[in-house]
């Protein structure tokens, strides 16, 4: 299964190299990574994919909190998202398909950005299932080259009801001493 | 205040509590030993900054406290990164001040550039390029508070030349926050309530305690535990001491070179309590059939180790002391006399196999070194083991009683930790006993580092364990390679003569007989001292679990016509 883990980060150098060298040395399986700036100045925000069939997604995400410049992890997985995947695809088209093509396209609101005597480069937008679609239609017609983003994702609704790490916990109670209610 | 960089790092170090500093100078961190003059801190010139690293390991380990090592770049730094993979596979609180080139020149190949935070990036819990002299306080302080904090480890700061020599406004960052929320987080009653289920549930309980019970200091409360329970306790290689090794509730060590009893009460276990310890492969063995018929609980303080390696039934990420301490109120009062006499019946047996207890046949065994050794000492001394076979040995026969008197190189298993790691110790700890124990081929890989003893006027004694053999490798190729012994056996200096020309003496002994009176002696003399044990040759460490197979699948010591002897 694939599970989505948002991370926060500060925006330091070097701090895409330490994730990496984590995954690199942990043997982590990661299907993509994409990192972009936040809504706040200073912190960027990663998104990652983690095939869990190989790697538990909570172990990725413990090993990725105990990096210093990393603020926190969430898995969002299980949560209501918008996830979006952008596509650029250069594909095979002579003069006489362009509007078929265009058709074509347009079922999965992507368009036609740019326009050469053989080729057309198509742009789509989307959750990664229907990026997927267009593409292995694109395929039969002969894609030249192409590049995708890799899955963003925020988690629906107002940005309060986030949970955190800490709220996950229901009743905490201090590991020094404090006597729980057993 | 306006400083210098250079300036700037010693006024930290010395509010940070720092007394000692290892390290070794070189053009690119001469700024900082400029200004060191100034400072109320040792600074202790090592032979070669692997040296520097495993000092300033070894003085953590003692105390407690963060050990702090310097080099130079490229060259410097480099040799430093044994020592530094050592500290973090062991989670020790260490510090790594390196020099750099100058930041405009960065990049360029310059001379002794090596990018070091990019080397050490793997084998440190964080690291941080200095460029500027105004970021050097704030980087110094945070080092500090990382290396601490939470699961311990190694934390490197590279200065820039430049940013040692520029000037700049001192300001003392008094607290220092972490990015993001890197508190330990709280306990939650649910998984104490499940666990003092599963406790008083249990029938054959077993404590695993690791080198965790050292770093919370739960020793007396994991003590407290286990009476209550009347819970067993077996001991990783780093733990030992953690659980006094007189208490008749004390197995000893665990894993590939533990006592069979130990390792066959692990499989028989019905309930572990994994305290403070990550299940290595070291103590496991096969994972597929390790302790398949407990329930587990595990408490660390790193949440990435809960399920890395061992499923379990509940995990609790907190400090081991605390967590201890929480769950102590609500476990039974129990006694489990039917289980201790299961596990007794393999101990008597062991004990009958035992090579301490056969008559002495004229023949020195490093095991007999230990023990008496251990009698010698009177269990006293801080031991700090090199790594081979006389380590395991060492774990098995030398009976420690206390915290922080075994420091030795468990998770990296660095060959050459040993006399330099008991230098840091004995500078952290200047009352206590330290003892050296290496091999004849470990103590090769750092024996420099007698002339920092010497010049350092330290009373080390230091027990070389002689077998002409790089010994644990010989053993492997004993059992698992036909006795093809390539390139295993070593040829060595005259060790007596060896510690002789550094000023230190020398003594050598041959027989059983003469150990105990030449230990009793080097330890009256009040000088650091050398002895050559000349050991038998060909003896391997039983019971062995070969690697990767399965814990209760042991290598027993052979039994010969005489009953069981070597
Ligand atoms: C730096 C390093 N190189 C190689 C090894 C592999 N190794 C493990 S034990 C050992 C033999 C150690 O020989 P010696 O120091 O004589 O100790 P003995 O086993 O004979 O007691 C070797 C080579 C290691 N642990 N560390
Ligand atoms: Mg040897």
């Amino acid at each position: 299964m694939k599970h989505t883990l948002v991370a926060r980060v500060l925006d330091e150098p070097g701090v895409l190299n330490r994730v990496a060298s984590l995954f690199r040395r942990r043997a982590f399986n990661i299907d993509s990574l994409t990192v972009g700036h936040s809504e706040a100045s200073g912190v960027s925000r990663m998104t990652i994919v983690v095939d869990t069939r190989r790697t538990p997604a909570a172990l990725v995400a413990e090993n990725l909190r105990k990096l210093v410049p990393v603020l926190d992890v969430e898995d969002v997985t299980h949560r209501p998202t918008v996830s979006r995947d952008l596509a650029l695809v250069r594909v095979r088209c002579a003069p006489g398909e362009r509007s078929q093509m265009a058709d074509l396209v347009a079922i999965f609101r992507g368009k036609i950005v740019d326009v050469a005597p053989e080729s057309v480069i198509v742009e789509v937008t989307g959750d990664e299932g229907k990026v997927d679609g267009l593409v292995d239609l694109l395929r039969e017609r002969g894609i030249l080259e192409m590049v995708r983003t890799g899955k963003v994702a925020l988690v629906r609704g107002s940005k309060a009801d986030v949970k955190t790490r800490a709220a996950d916990m229901d009743q905490p109670t201090s590991g020094n001493g404090a006597q729980p209610t057993v | 205040m306006n400083l210098t960089g250079a300036q700037i790092l010693w006024e930290c170090l010395v509010r940070e509590g720092v007394d000692t500093v290892f390290g070794y100078p070189g053009g690119a961190i001469l700024p900082a030993y400029d200004a060191l003059l100034q400072y109320p801190i040792r600074h202790v010139l090592v032979r070669h900054e692997q040296g520097a690293a495993h000092m300033a390991d070894g003085y953590a380990r003692a105390s407690g406290r963060v050990g702090v090592a310097v080099a130079t770049s490229g060259p410097g730094a480099t040799n430093l990164t044994t020592g530094i993979a050592t500290a973090m596979m062991d989670s020790i609180p260490t510090v790594f001040i390196t020099g750099q080139v100058p930041s405009k020149v960065l990049g360029t190949d310059a001379f002794q550039e090596t990018d070091v935070t990019g080397i050490t990036l793997p084998i440190t819990k964080h690291n941080v390029l200095v460029t500027e002299a105004k970021d050097v306080a704030h980087s110094v302080r945070e080092a500090f508070a990382i290396a601490r904090h939470g699961r311990p480890g190694p934390v490197l700061v590279d200065i820039c030349k430049d940013a040692q020599q520029a000037q700049t406004e001192f300001v003392w960052p008094e607290t220092i926050e972490l990015p993001g929320d890197k508190q330990v987080p709280m306990v939650r009653w649910e998984d104490l309530a499940k666990a003092a289920e599963l406790i008083a549930q249990a029938q054959r309980p077993l404590i695993l305690a690791g080198q965790g019970v050292m770093r919370s200091g739960a020793s007396a409360v994991l003590q407290a535990y286990a009476e209550k329970t009347d819970t067993p306790v077996a001991l990783t290689l780093l733990g030992l001491g953690g659980f006094p090794a007189s208490h008749p509730l004390c197995l000893g060590m665990m894993g590939m070179h533990g006592e069979a009893y130990v390792n066959t009460a692990i499989q028989e276990a019905d309930l572990l309590l994994a305290f403070g310890m990550r299940f290595d492969d070291r103590v496991t063995g096969k994972l597929a059939t390790y302790a398949q018929h407990s329930k587990k609980i595990h408490v660390e303080i790193d949440p990435s180790e809960i399920g890395k390696n061992v499923p379990v039934d509940v995990g609790i990420v907190g400090d081991l002391r605390g967590v201890i301490e929480a769950l102590l109120p609500h476990v039974p009062s129990k006694r489990h006399e039917a289980w201790r006499i299961r596990i007794l019946g393999g101990q008597n047996e062991t004990r009958t196999r035992d090579i301490v207890h056969q008559p002495d046949n004229g023949h020195l065994y490093a095991a007999h070194v230990m023990h008496d050794l251990w009698t010698a000492t009177e269990g006293g001394a801080v031991v700090v083991t090199d790594v081979g076979q006389h380590q395991m040995w060492e774990a098995q026969y030398y009976r420690h009683e206390k915290p922080r008197t075994l420091i030795t190189s468990g998770g990296l298993g660095t060959m050459g930790f040993a006399l330099p790691a008991a230098i840091g110790a004995k500078m952290a700890r200047p009352d206590a006993e330290v003892w050296v124990i290496a091999g004849d081929g470990g103590f090769q890989m750092t024996q420099c580092e007698l002339a920092t003893l010497q010049q350092e006027k330290l009373d080390i004694k230091i027990a070389v364990v002689n077998n002409g053999y790089l010994g644990m490798v010989r053993q492997w190729q004993e059992f698992f390679y036909d006795k093809r012994y390539a390139s295993t056996p070593m040829l060595s200096p005259d060790f007596v003569k060896l510690a002789e020309a550094y000023g230190i003496a020398g003594h050598r002994v041959t027989t059983r007989a003469e150990i105990a009176s030449t230990v009793q002696a080097v330890r009256a003399s009040g000088e650091p001292a050398l002895i050559d044990f000349r050991v038998e040759k060909e003896e391997a460490v039983y019971p062995m679990v070969p690697a990767g197979a399965d814990l209760h699948a042991m290598i027993r010591r052979p039994a010969t016509e005489e009953g069981v002897t070597a």
